[in-house]
């Protein structure tokens, strides 16, 4: 074998470069994280819940973290799992779910999805330019996740703080969701 | 000059609410003039004595100002910043004066005063109901050519600007547990009470300042107040609530479904100087669990001959322009009304210094009150009277006032006509709610009656006159919407209100003079010029419904939305038609409630975000080559890559003539892709698609055909069996969400027992696809932990190995009939990746192709393209597929709808290849093909052209085509009829290079 | 805009996130292979298409991903009830029944609106 071999990949990250924001809901891209769509039926949870080391919730718009893994709840039988860590070499998530011996679906989307965060007093009057949820806390406290729409791309929505987001959205509508996040942050200071 | 000549004559001292200090400069018609902050354009023309501002629609009658508010039919004009920042049909009576406003009227020409358009007024006879639909049916061809472009020209109002719009617009999801529409006093008060409670309440209201009424209304005290002061104070006692959003100059546009509401927002409108930052408009869609309606009630004009003139105008706008703007409309002003209400536009008129000339009253028995005052005060006021005629040529100068039952009268010079026939509830959003009205004979209105969502109506629109009696309305309204019932909850925060008349009266229809058996100009409709007499005449022509009289007559379908003209036009139907209101019926009140602008609308659907551009991770890398992309739904792929000098047709021939001779690299990671993972994953493939897949052993790939349950093609692909329990599918790049789709509701609804799950992985990995005779030789040096040699890693197989360090999937397939590969990297690594597979390429003399050349290598080999050469009336056999259909399975998701007669039956249409007897002959793609081109039209069509190119490898054209029994006729000539010749080509096999397909397995 | 309620989520939410997917309670043949000509075009052409009351389908696709059956006036759209797929056709809620009959008696029909015009 001749030597290109040796060279490694480096990453490119999609958003690279992107910003926006205002002084009420700041935006800026998480760091790279290690992702998987876990499917499991009800009667197996448990068995995945300990081979991940997080206690998947099983109440609807519900997350849970420990073990730097937070596992979301999107459906009655669908789970994602964001960790920390790159996965470059692989996914820890789904290594670490093939150890449960029962019937169930790990697959990497790490590099399928990007995250935003959005921060600040008007972040979720922001994310509400395009979001059709109740973004007020007693509808979506801190904690609570939902697949939902913003404007015209499918996101999944983690509120982390009382004041800040984590949008995740796929990579290829990554830029139309910061755009639209990026115009809503600067209606929201208005 | 004092600041209050200044800002206008006719600028009453002490009267009014504006500062006089505070100015402004605006143009109207190109003359310049000075209002204060505060006025709207209406209130600052007035001020200047400007009453005739517009040419009416069909007639091009001179036209003034008729309201002081949003239902204004009227004042119409084109206002503007700049080139880019004009509109045209706003109305003058919302429009508020910003400095540097240039403003124009609509609907004349050459100018306002002298409008060439008004000979039209002269044809009037000629213009009646319905004209429009009788006269210009014959000749037919002289539609196109000779009246609808006069019509154009000559119709319509207002001019829509050419330029883009540079303003931007914001849109907003909100969510509350009252929303209040109307900031009178009944939406105040409601919103208190709701308030009180903790609720979330979103108060909206069109209007800068709240308070509705009040703002004309200076005789009511409200908790102690003067009613518009108490209005200002409750609106900024309910601003500082934590609970509470109050949105001034916003209107509650759109009543939906679920308590789905569209309010839009007038940011920047009234501003001089607005910052870049701020949107011009903001759409709030708000769902609200309960909804007030305070949405009040809009007073009616006297339907009466000629009553259109300027300087005519409703009674409760000029005590709008006098008491909120300090305006005088007139010097000699004269009030002509059925309703108690317009005898206090004379007491004020009158105490501001104004002469009225009379109240011409057409009841013999007005309010007490009103009477005793208007004595008091020394006016003429003339019981039993109506106002017959009005003269004057672009402002009314007279009125002739007769006694009623009398033919003739005696002459009375005024400057102003004001009239009223009373009020009518604004039900508009109520009945946009979907709920039902009934009639109110006693005082001629319709009122909510039944209620279809969580909403609740108050005070004048809900037919509550009494001022006590809607405060205790609106308190407990505000706290049952926010769920709090009975009387505990608003003792605390209940107030007084008391006001010095109560008003009686009101008239629907044509007044005196202007009966059935006139031929007067009673308008009914003042935007498109619909007279009593057009209704009339609508009904004698044979329309019985209300909402066919309305379209014959055009009747409330202005941009008003006969907010005015709906009530008295249904009153002269009524009569007419000898039935009674309830039985004719109303027009439905459909949203918006008023004109709303395209860029609300839209919103920040524009420019980039008018749609997601969906890019590949190398799309860069493409683009810094050159590229050329073409969107592929939401997906911007690489058509082809021009070198320079090269157009489409040299870089296309090259890039097809190198992929067979050395390689070329292509992006395909748009193609659709799906994770299929689970114990039952074969057995649930077998089902979904036409194929065997529990024979597919891990390792290796197999070319997919997916079904409907009617037998025709759906999608196709190549899936991977990675392991036995996990799939890797592919979708054709458009097919990928609707695949899905299809899968999972099958999964999820027919075969439930099924444990597999289905996950979209298209985004996950960069797919680079190499392809031809190097293209081993490309990859192999980046290729780890696998042998990919011929023997090792043959045609559709799949492996996981390692390339350039990143976990990878490669698969040997091929969409070109050339060795392939389609290299899968996660997502990030791929432009790096793609850099070394693309250097090593360019070094052995590949290059890059794009999906133009993907087209021409694919078609060249008879491969489908699912949505291109079939069009869902396609089964696997017509395309030539039928060997993809399993013999052996006893179910799959289209095994019944293939054995349906019509799918079995003999003289289908089939997949062939077609050659030109001309080789350089290109069809067209869409080509219908005949046996016999000189039969008699219409021909008898054997079938279309499906794909067509010029095959650079061939060195002539190829194409497929769909023909009925097409595999019978091979070597058949047939004919391509076009507009200017007729194409002869051959019928074929759909194989043009290498059919016996063994440079794929080299 | 519609709310509707999903039976997974257990909360209403916007139409935005849901797609409609046609009549429910139309179960593929078991034996589809055996099944005649016309028991063919029953199961996969003809439907009902009734005004009022009717029983469909509805995918919460940008929410929780689950098919899901929904009783739904179409005369005046409101939403009877929504239950999870596979659970046989539910009976309607006496009370929400009462509500959607009361509500269709003054519902406008063509026939009222423009019947008179004939």
């Amino acid at each position: 074998m001749v030597d290109f071999g040796a060279e490694i990949a480096t990453r490119t990250l999609p958003l690279s470069g992107a910003h926006g924001g205002s002084s009420v809901a700041r935006l800026e891209l998480a760091a790279p994280a290690e992702r998987i769509s876990l499917r499991v039926v009800a009667a197996d949870v448990a068995a995945l819940s300990a081979a991940l080391g997080v206690d998947l919730p099983t109440r609807p718009k519900t997350s849970a973290s420990a073990n730097g893994r937070t596992a979301l709840w999107l459906g009655p039988d669908e789970w994602l799992v964001i960790a920390e860590g790159t996965g470059d070499t692989g996914s820890a998530l789904v290594e670490a779910a093939s150890k449960a011996a029962v019937p169930h679906s790990a697959t990497d989307v790490s590099h399928r999805n990007t995250a935003i965060i959005v921060s600040g007093p008007g972040a979720a009057a922001a994310i509400n330019t395009g979001c059709p949820q109740d973004l007020s806390l007693a509808v979506f406290p801190v904690g609570a996740c939902s697949r939902t729409n913003l404007g015209k791309v499918e996101i999944v929505l983690l509120r982390t703080a009382d004041d800040a987001f984590r949008v995740e959205v796929w990579r290829s509508f990554s830029t139309y969701a910061f755009g639209l996040l990026a115009e809503g942050a600067r209606d929201a200071a208005l | 000059m004092s600041a209050s000549s200044n800002s206008g004559a006719f600028r009453i001292k002490g009267a009014g609410r504006h500062t006089p200090a505070r100015t402004a400069r605006f143009t109207f018609d190109g003359k310049t003039y000075t209002a204060l902050e505060g006025d709207t354009v209406a209130s600052a023309l007035l001020a200047h004595g400007v009453h005739l501002l517009g040419r009416s629609f069909k007639y091009h009658r001179p036209r003034g100002i008729l309201s002081a508010g949003p239902e204004e039919p009227n004042a119409l004009l084109d206002v503007s910043r700049d080139a880019s920042r004009r509109q045209p049909n706003v109305r003058a009576t919302v429009q508020e004066v910003f400095d540097g406003a240039k403003i124009a009227s609509q609907n004349r020409w050459p100018s306002l005063k002298h409008d060439i358009g008004a000979f039209n007024d002269l044809l009037s006879p000629f213009f009646a109901a319905g004209f429009y639909y009788k006269t210009f049916m014959w000749p037919k061809e002289a539609w196109h050519k000779l009246y609808e472009p006069i019509i154009r020209r000559a119709a319509g109002l207002g001019e829509a600007p050419k330029e883009g719009d540079t303003d931007h617009y914001a849109s907003r999801y909100e969510h509350c547990d009252v929303l209040i529409a109307g900031a009178g006093v009944a939406g105040l008060t409601a919103a208190l009470s709701a308030a009180a409670t903790g609720a979330k309440v979103i108060l909206v209201d069109e209007q800068p300042k709240v308070g509705g009424a009040l703002h004309f209304d200076t005789s009511t005290e409200i908790d102690g107040k003067n009613g518009y002061d108490w209005a200002q104070a409750t609106a900024a006692k309910l601003k500082a609530m934590p609970n509470v959003t109050v949105l001034n100059r916003t209107t509650v546009f759109g009543y939906y479904n679920h308590g789905f509401l569209g309010l839009v927002e007038r940011v920047t409108d009234h501003l001089a100087l607005p910052s870049k930052d701020l949107p011009r408009e903001r759409l709030w869609q708000v769902r609200a669990k309960k909804v007030v309606l305070a949405t009040g009630s809009i007073e009616r004009h006297m339907v009466f001959a000629n009553n259109d003139r300027p300087g005519i105008m409703l009674a409760s706008a000029a005590r709008t322009f006098l008491n909120h703007h300090g305006v005088a409309v007139g010097r000699a002003v004269a009030v002509y009304t059925a309703h108690d209400s317009a005898y206090e536009a004379a007491f004020d008129l009158k105490r501001a210094g104004i002469d009225v000339v009379a109240i011409v009253d057409n009841r013999k028995l007005p309010g007490e009150a009103v009477l005793t005052e208007a004595r008091s005060l020394g006016l003429e006021v003339l019981l039993g009277h109506s106002v017959l005629d009005t003269a004057g040529r672009h402002r009314v100068s007279s009125i002739t006032v007769a006694r009623n039952g009398e033919k003739s009268g005696r002459k009375l010079k005024v400057d102003t006509l004001l009239v009223s026939a009373g009020w009518t509830p604004s039900v508009h959003l109520f009945s946009q709610s979907r709920g039902k009205l009934r009639f109110d004979a006693e005082n001629d209105r319709f009122l909510p009656d039944i209620y279809a969502q969580d909403c609740i109506s108050i005070g004048a629109c809900n037919g509550t006159d009494d001022l006590s009696t809607l405060i205790g309305e609106a308190l407990s309204a505000g706290a049952e919407m926010a769920g709090h019932k009975g009387a505990d909850s608003i003792d605390a925060i209940a107030f007084a209100g008391s006001n010095l008349y109560e008003w009686t009266g009101g008239m629907i229809g044509a007044a005196e003079g202007a009966g059935p058996d006139t031929t007067v100009k009673a308008f009914v409709d003042f935007q498109h010029d619909v007279t009593a007499k057009d209704i009339r005449l609508a009904v004698r022509e044979g329309m019985h419904s209300i909402e066919h009289i309305k379209r014959f007559t055009t009747n409330g379908m202005a941009s008003d939305q006969g907010k005015l003209s709906n009530m008295h036009g249904l009153a002269i139907a009524s009569e007419m038609l000898g039935r009674p209101i309830p039985q004719v019926g109303l027009t439905t009140f459909r949203a918006p409630y008023t004109p709303v602008t395209y860029g609300t609308l839209v919103g920040h659907s524009r420019g980039p975000l008018f749609d997601p551009a969906r890019k590949t991770p190398m799309h860069d890398l493409e683009a810094a080559e050159g590229a050329e992309f073409e969107d592929v739904g939401n997906w911007k792929r690489a058509w082809y890559f021009p070198r320079r000098g090269e157009d489409m047709h040299a870089a296309v021939n090259r890039e097809c003539r190198t992929v067979r001779e050395v390689g070329g690299v292509f992006d395909a990671s748009t193609l659709g892709k799906i994770e299929v993972v689970g114990p039952d994953a074969a057995a649930f493939l077998n089902l979904l698609y036409t194929n065997a897949w529990d024979t597919l052993k891990p390792g290796k790939s197999r070319y997919g055909i997916m079904t409907r349950e009617d037998g025709f093609i759906y999608d196709d692909g190549v899936v991977g069996r990675l392991a036995e329990d996990r799939f890797h599918v592919t979708t054709t790049t458009g097919g990928a969400p609707r695949v899905l789709q299809h899968m999972e509701d099958y999964l999820q609804t027919e075969f439930p027992h099924l444990k597999v799950w289905l996950t979209s992985t298209t985004e996950q990995w960069a797919v680079i696809a190499v392809q031809g005779p190097q293209a081993r030789e490309i990859i192999a040096p980046f290729v780890e932990g696998l042998d990919i040699s011929n023997e090792a890693f043959s045609h559709m197989s799949v492996a996981e190995c390692t390339v350039m360090g990143a976990p990878a999937r490669l698969f040997r397939v091929s969409f070109t009939g050339e060795i392939g590969f389609e290299v899968n990297v996660p997502a990030d690594f791929g432009p790096a990746v793609w850099s070394a597979i693309w250097e090593r390429a360019q070094s052995l003399g590949a290059c890059l192709y794009g999906t133009e050349t993907m087209h021409v290598l694919r078609a060249e080999k008879g491969y489908l393209i699912v949505g291109q050469d079939t069009d869902g009336t396609v089964t696997p056999d017509d395309a030539g597929y039928g060997w993809a259909v399993s013999r052996k399975k006893t179910d799959f998701v289209g095994i019944r709808g293939l054995k349906r007669p019509d799918l079995v039956r003999e003289g289908r249409k089939q997949l062939v290849g077609l050659l030109t007897k001309d080789p350089n002959e290109v069809l067209e793609e869409g080509g219908q093909i005949v046996a016999d081109p000189n039969q008699p039209k219409p021909m008898t069509m054997l079938g279309h052209v499906t794909s067509s190119y010029w095959s650079e490898n061939l060195g002539r054209s190829i194409a497929m085509a769909l023909v009925a029994s097409g595999r019978a006729r091979m070597g058949e000539t047939l004919y391509v009829p076009m507009k200017d010749k007729v194409i002869a080509v051959e019928v074929t096999d759909v194989v043009f290079v290498d059919k016996e397909g063994g440079r794929i397995n080299g | 805009m519609l709310l509707i309620h999903c039976p997974y989520c257990e909360e209403e939410r916007s139409e935005l996130e849901f797609r409609w997917a046609g009549e429910a309670h139309i179960a593929r043949p078991d034996n589809i292979s055996a099944i005649s000509d016309e028991e063919f075009a029953e199961f996969f052409f003809l439907r009902n298409n009734e005004k009022g009351l009717t029983y469909e389908r509805w995918r919460h696709i940008h929410g929780c991903g689950r098919f899901f059956n929904a009783a739904r006036d179409t005369v005046s759209d409101k939403f009877l009830m929504t239950y999870k797929a596979g659970l046989p056709k539910q009976p309607i809620p006496a009370a929400a029944k009462a509500e959607a009959i009361a509500e269709e008696k003054t519902i406008e029909t063509w026939e009222q609106t423009e019947g008179d015009a004939r």
